[in-house]
């Protein structure tokens, strides 16, 4: 894939996309366009495909997808398709997954990570074995942003993820978040396990970043965000330009921020009994899923 | 008996060819002392009565020998010194990545290199000579300072324990003697090179003295040889450490032989009471192998630290048997073997704690860890405990895993290759062991070394 460091591309536009995980498909054709400096609350029952549409978005070796596009076009009309693209090319080309359960990696630290992800995301054409980052440039903003976060400074000595506690990684994956600077982010239920202050705290730093909030205070160019959540208080600071339901593998219901409000209220039965359709099957997911379970695979 | 398959005939011991004859010629001219000589042409006696050692022997029943043929090194034993246009200048400079990365740091306070078993370096920093430390070459340490190290000379190491042994008791040639006086704490580290050329023989010996408070640093590297069949080349050594009583030696042994050296080792150190080692073995290279690395405990509260570093790839096969001997009480001894293997590779790790009756309070601890790059290479840990004292504390542990293939999509999606993101979890795997080894550029030398070798993870 040749590389488009001079691509700007203002929107993520995802087109009919259909995923399925060994075999069985999750995602049953879902439209969606992010455009930069907008918030996109993506809410829906357990097991509806939010998580799988995150991953699709980065390129998970196991998430096949089986038709549609997702694609990031510029203000003038060019288009980069994703899906040629590998993970850490999409990731080269602005676009950030925060993950619901990150992964540890024993005995990298957290720094050196950090330095080799933001060296390729700032340097697409970087070829490997190339100078990193300087050190001391690297140190001085890491420990900047982490001030900015209220980040405890050993942390970036510890090891990725090894050892930490849920809201610890959570902060982890703030940080990354903050110091990669992506153009589209999908926050992948970035507020579970932690508690309601850690939430807001969560929520502020999130609205910092991405220069969407209440202060855009960081300056950078405002970031397109998916948030995937079942709460109302992530998005505190980060009110919606519009939210979506999912359902069994579709979006079937979009509107502004009220919709996360009632869905927080009210739970899903007013969704489930407007759109049978999905509902069913999302039930019949559900059983599959269970069936496999029992079998034992 | 009849459906046995052919068994390789074991080679005779008149055809393995390392018989007096050829020890007389290479002793021709020598300046050793008479004592050496005797003590080289007894060992050529035994060798004379032993075969090479069978896969019914537990140390040896992982290590496949069907392929080593003795008689094919004898000529190598006969090459003489090679002339001094004919060193190939980067085995001696560049090769030695840990060499230049401590040389950057500071320089050597002496270094020895040997190629195809001749020396052709022998320096030592007259400031630490005036200190009174002996380092140098065995052929003119011996010749020199014969008296103070007949004691001390293949004391340590059992030279009767099977053919290689007693093969390297009678053919050994350079390596180094280091004898540091009682109460001087040398701070340059002493550089000790072994190299060949493809098809070349090593015997090098190493003998390292500590007396009472004394402190030292060795680096001793092997490289070169060839990649494949009669081009290989051939390590028959040994290494001999005494650590006295409130000494403190850093040792570290790195094996970077070409990819078709057969390497045998028998190394062991003694370590008195209140003496201190920090022991660490590297290896990257070598065809084959098979490493006896022995710590004693001698002396009341002495304290050794073992340390491991294995990266195998192709069909590399590396066998290692360990002893932590704890004779006298009140010991610590701690080893962490860490070994990562690609592709077709073997690594083999038998470890040994073992507690006399006198060794109270003994405080024992083993651990071998091995991560998996390929589905097709295979890992053996066999540790063991021998105890013979009630109150002690000895553990050991072992774990084997391979990269997950979620930790490399993490990275990734943070923008690090495949290459990038598996070299970085090999790293952090093996970044435990280097948090215990004390000399930095040791430490970066080797992961640079392993970084440079680790592909795609299949």
């Amino acid at each position: 894939m040749k590389q488009q460091p001079d691509h700007h591309p203002d929107q993520l536009v995802i087109r009919g996309l259909h995923v399925a995980v060994e075999g069985q498909e999750i995602l049953k054709g879902v439209d969606l366009t992010i455009g930069r400096g907008e918030i996109h609350a993506l809410m829906g029952p357990n097991g509806s495909g939010k998580s799988t549409l995150g991953y699709a978005i980065m390129g998970h070796p196991s998430y096949e997808v089986t038709a549609g596009t997702i694609e990031l076009v510029a203000a003038d009309g060019t288009r980069r398709d994703l899906l040629a693209m590998e993970p850490d090319e999409r990731a080269r080309a602005g676009v950030f997954l925060a993950f619901q359960r990150p992964m540890a990696i024993p005995g990298v630290r957290l720094a050196d990570f950090l330095r080799h992800a933001v060296t390729n995301v700032r340097n697409p054409e970087r070829k490997e074995g190339q100078e990193l980052m300087p050190m001391k440039e690297f140190r001085s903003e890491l420990k900047a942003k982490m001030s900015e976060l209220s980040i405890d400074s050993d942390f970036a000595r510890r090891y990725v993820n090894e050892g930490f506690s849920g809201g610890e990684m959570k902060r982890a994956e703030i940080l990354q978040l903050a110091m990669l600077q992506p153009r589209f982010a999908i926050l992948d239920e970035t507020d579970s396990g932690l508690d309601a202050d850690a939430v807001r705290l969560a929520s502020q730093s999130i609205a910092r970043i991405g220069g969407a909030g209440g202060d855009a205070a960081s300056g950078a160019d405002a970031m397109g965000i998916l948030i995937i959540t079942h709460h109302e208080q992530l998005l505190e600071h980060n009110v919606p330009h519009r939210t979506h339901v999912m359902l069994g593998g579709r979006i079937v219901e979009s509107g502004g921020a009220e919709l996360a409000a009632e869905l927080h209220k009210r739970g899903y039965e007013r969704i489930r009994a407007a759109y049978p359709d999905a509902a069913a099957a999302e039930r019949a997911m559900e059983e599959s899923t269970r069936n496999t379970e029992a079998a034992g695979v | 008996m009849t459906t046995a398959a052919p068994k390789p005939p074991a080679p005779t011991p008149a055809l393995t060819g390392f018989d007096r004859p050829l020890l007389d010629g290479m002793l021709a001219g020598s300046s050793l002392p008479d004592w050496a000589v005797g003590l080289r042409r007894d060992a050529v006696d035994r060798l004379a009565a032993l075969s090479l050692p069978g896969r019914g022997e537990e140390n040896w029943m992982r290590t496949d020998l069907r392929m080593f043929q003795p008689r094919a090194w004898v000529a190598a034993a006969e090459r003489t010194a090679p002339a001094a246009g004919a060193i190939p200048a980067g085995l001696l400079e560049s090769a030695t990545q840990g060499a230049a990365a401590v040389a950057g740091t500071g320089a050597f306070g002496g270094r020895i290199a040997a190629l195809d078993g001749h020396v052709v370096r022998d320096e030592l920093d007259p400031a630490l000579a005036a200190q009174g430390i002996v380092f140098g070459a065995p052929e003119r340490i011996l010749a020199e300072h014969g008296e103070r190290f007949r004691s001390r000379w293949f004391s340590a190491v059992d030279s009767s324990a099977d053919w290689f042994a007693a093969m390297h008791a009678a053919f050994h040639r350079a390596g180094a003697v280091l004898w540091v006086p009682a109460g001087v704490r040398l701070t340059a580290p002493l550089h000790v090179l072994s190299a060949i050329t493809p098809g070349g023989l090593d015997t090098s010996h190493v003998l390292v003295v500590l007396e009472e408070g004394a402190e030292a640093t060795v680096l001793t590297e092997t490289v070169g040889g060839g990649d494949a069949g009669s081009d290989g080349g051939l390590h028959c050594g040994a290494t001999e450490i005494v650590v006295g009583r409130n000494a403190s030696l850093r040792m570290v042994n790195l094996q970077n032989w070409s990819r078709g050296v057969w390497h045998f080792a028998r190394q062991r150190a003694t370590v008195d009471a209140g003496g201190r080692l920090q022991w660490t073995l590297a290896a990257l290279g070598s065809r084959l192998s098979q490493v006896q690395q022995d710590v004693a405990l001698v002396g009341r509260g002495a304290d050794a630290q073992v340390n491991g570093v294995m990266f195998t790839e192709g069909r590399q096969q590396l066998v290692y048997n360990t002893l932590q001997h704890h004779m006298a009480p009140g010991c610590h001894s701690d080893l962490l073997y860490k070994g990562a293997l690609q592709d077709r590779s073997r690594l083999v790790w038998r470890g040994m704690i073992k507690v006399d009756k006198a060794a109270q309070k003994t405080d024992g601890y083993q651990r071998n860890d091995t991560l998996m790059l390929s589905r097709e290479a295979r890992s053996d840990s066999i540790p063991g405990l021998e105890i013979e004292a009630d109150d002690v504390r000895c553990t050991h542990g072992a774990t084997s895993g391979r990269v997950d293939e979620e930790q490399i999509f993490y990275a990734r999606a943070r923008g690090l290759t495949a290459d990038e993101a598996a070299r970085l979890v090999v790293a952090g795997f093996f970044q435990q062991v280097f948090d215990r080894i004390t000399i930095p550029p040791v430490r970066e030398a080797l992961s640079a070394a392993i970084g440079g070798r680790i592909r795609r993870v299949s």
